[in-house]
């Protein structure tokens, strides 16, 4: 019988022996500013640890290669995974010359490569599974628990990235709670400004063109610009308004901020609740109104969760959006991880940037997935109205 | 007893429904007919208001219907449409209850009248009550919205084209149903179709309407004996009159004294049922059986002839 390798298995192989042989693995660095000297896999670290991490990836893409069973691959992975983690840390360790406290090791494109290679393994085998909604939220709170565990063990206070959070660790949380706040505040105001007016324009097509249209032309307005279109009228309240400037209402910072993630968030919202509220079946409407319920009670015992799972869509997207463009807030003083990420282009500091750019990346990716699985357990519930 | 008084439905200079005046009896089926367009569903709608009138009263044993809160009186009508209009996202249980929910029955009594529907409407409450819409046949999906509209025990029951999307079989066997339901309930109903055959099959009184108007308001029999206006002729079909008279009446009503050969006919079987029967099996006569099987006497070739001939 002839061998048939699996087709992603092959791109996956490739990755991962591209990252092996042909990347660099980690980057060692006199100092935090100086361009650095790449490291391979072997060199970076002891012999024993390299050998193994090495014979683990060799393993692992020829399981990947080979039609495996998906339980199979997911475990394979996410002990590749582990065991890249814990690899750099100890790169890091490794490479660090003794009571040097300028050195910095930082993880290469090598070790990005594998990540990707098994992080794709893991994602795919865990489609394969097809796992419920409840069950990928588990698979989501097992590798933060991997994560925090990893960062908590010690075992990469050596690596650049946690170097940089050494000497910003006040900031950093400081940081993350005004980015956390920017985007779900927003998200929060959209959904409460949002919905009401999703259903207004539902139930006055002569609104609908009127509101989407304007807020269509909100969303081609570039971020940076909005940011400036607002210090103006902000600036305007703040001074004239009394009470204003008392709030935190000023042309520049938080406000300005909040504001324009606000009026990104509308469309989403507003779109989809009036796309999720025109998708409720006519004969179902017909019959809600026929059997007696009042307006208000067809909205809300028929329609809205009718209409939920695609309002939530948008609510996912705003979210998602929101953490993401967040970053760009920092830019006009009103905080969130983009501090880090400005800094660190300013000081062309590589690991300041990912100190700012990996938890956004991290949260967008946890709230996509989080959603997701609220979404599908909500169109579980309405059980598809396609099928009916 | 519903009584429509020159009731008449406007949207611009377009009339829908022009001035129809007629009178349901209680406890009686009354089926309105005619083509698409004619007026018809806007005349149903008006009764529960879901369109309001632009002339005319409308009153339902004695009290005009514009006294009382639209959705107060659409809760007590029954109102049941084509493709059933079920909650994709409740389960059957819980459609069936949305009416008595609204009126704040308490939970035993909506769980005993849930429960007692499922069972009239050959669906066992254990076996369906948890289900959900789209996981029941186009026939008992039907069914379930059928028993929505009954849940409140309304008086009335409105019903537009219940069975237009289901297949002949099942749509036969719905019909049967839903007399064997209006004898148990006594519930006044009253029905939109195009479908003539349906018409004659359920209708103690057809109403045929065209272009906005009520041309004749009839029984069946009356419709094909004496048709006001050509159009009724022409929607009755003039070559099916005689089958449409058999179709009506039942053998019971023709059955002479005396011993037949063959497989007997039910006595509650239509005329044109038994006419079927004795064209099929070749015989001049064939026996009537009484429900309890009992031979009541037989009917004969002859005796249809007569009654599907125009009165002279």
């Amino acid at each position: 019988m002839r061998f048939r390798p699996d087709k992603l298995g092959v791109v996956i192989a490739a990755l991962a022996l591209c990252g092996v042989l042909l990347a660099p693995f980690s980057l060692f660095r006199a100092n935090r500013i100086v361009p650095g000297e790449a490291k391979s896999l072997l060199d970076s670290l002891p012999a024993w640890a390299g050998l193994l991490l090495l014979a683990a990836v060799i393993a692992a893409s020829l399981v990947a290669l080979a039609r495996s069973p998906a339980v199979v691959r997911l475990a394979v992975a996410a002990v590749c995974l582990v065991a890249l983690l814990l690899g750099i840390g100890l790169a890091a360790l490794h490479l660090t010359p003794p009571e040097n406290s300028y050195a910095r090791v930082s993880p290469a494109s090598g070790f990005w490569l594998l990540c990707f290679a098994f992080a794709l393994l893991a994602a795919d085998a865990i489609t394969r599974l097809k796992p419920k909604p409840l069950a990928r939220i588990l698979f989501l709170a097992a590798a933060l628990l991997v994560i925090a565990f990893v960062l908590l063990s010690g075992s990469w206070d050596e690596l650049s990235l946690l170097k940089e959070y050494a000497n910003r660790a006040e900031t950093f949380w400081l940081e993350a709670g005004r980015h956390v706040m920017l985007a779900l505040g927003s998200l929060l105001a959209a959904v409460v400004a949002g919905l009401p007016l999703g259903i207004l324009c539902h139930r006055t097509p002569a609104l609908r063109g009127a509101v989407l249209n304007s807020l269509n032309i909100v969303q081609t307005i570039p971020s940076i610009a909005l940011f400036g279109i607002l210090i103006a009228p902000l600036g305007w309240i703040a001074l004239n308004v009394p009470g204003a400037a008392a709030i935190g209402i000023r042309g520049i910072g938080m406000a300005p901020a909040f504001v324009a993630l606000f009026l990104y968030s509308l469309l989403p919202v507003v779109a989809n609740t009036v796309v999720g509220l025109g998708g409720v079946p006519r004969d179902v409407n017909e019959a809600a109104r026929g059997l007696g319920m009042t307006d208000s009670q067809r909205l809300w015992r028929v329609e809205f969760p009718l209409a939920l799972p695609v309002i939530l869509t948008g609510v996912r997207i705003v979210l998602v959006q929101n953490i993401g463009l967040a970053t760009i807030a920092a830019l006009i003083g009103g905080g969130g991880f983009g501090v880090f990420v400005f800094q660190g282009i300013g000081q062309t500091a590589m690991d300041l940037v990912l100190l700012g750019a990996a938890p956004t990346v991290l949260l967008a990716f946890v709230a996509a997935i989080v959603l997701d699985a609220l979404i599908d357990m909500n169109a579980k519930a309405s059980n598809r109205k396609t099928t009916a | 007893m519903i009584e429509i008084n020159t009731v008449t439905k406007r949207y611009g200079a377009n009339t829908v429904v022009d001035a129809v005046t007629m009178t349901i009896a209680p406890q009686t089926i009354t089926v309105i007919v005619g083509t698409s367009g004619s007026g018809k569903t806007t005349l149903l709608r008006m009764i529960n208001r879901l369109v309001e009138p632009s002339e005319g009263t409308i009153r339902i044993d004695g009290e005009d219907i514009l006294a009382i809160p639209g959705y107060q009186l659409r809760r007590r009508i029954g109102y049941a449409i084509q493709g059933h209009g079920l909650f994709p996202h409740r389960t059957v249980a819980q459609n069936i209850a949305t009416v008595p929910e609204l009126l704040g029955w308490d939970r035993a009594r909506i769980d005993a009248k849930v429960a007692e529907l499922l069972t009239l409407f050959q669906l066992d409450p254990a076996a369906f009550g948890n289900r959900f819409p789209h996981e029941l046949s186009g026939g008992q999906q039907q069914r379930v919205g059928v028993a929505r509209a009954l849940a409140a025990e309304p008086n009335v029951l409105l019903m537009d084209e219940p069975f237009g999307a289901l297949d002949p079989i099942i749509r036969a066997k719905a019909q049967d149903d839903l007399l064997a339901i209006q004898k148990h309930f006594g519930t006044t109903i009253i029905l939109v179709t195009h479908d003539m055959d349906e018409a004659f099959h359920l209708a103690d009184k057809v109403a045929v309407m065209d272009k906005g108007r009520l041309l004749q308001y009839d029984a069946p029999a009356e419709l094909v004996l004496r048709p006001a206006t050509p159009f009724v002729e022409t929607l009755i079909g003039a070559a099916d009159r005689p089958l449409r008279l058999l179709s009506i009446a039942k053998a019971a009503e023709v059955v002479e004294p005396g011993a037949a050969e063959g497989e007997p006919l039910s006595a509650t079987d239509s005329l044109r049922d038994a006419l079927s029967a004795l064209m099929w099996s070749g015989r001049e006569t064939l026996p009537v059986a009484g429900e309890d099987g009992t031979i009541l006497g037989h009917v004969s070739l002859q005796a249809l002839l007569q009654r599907a001939a125009r009165p002279q």
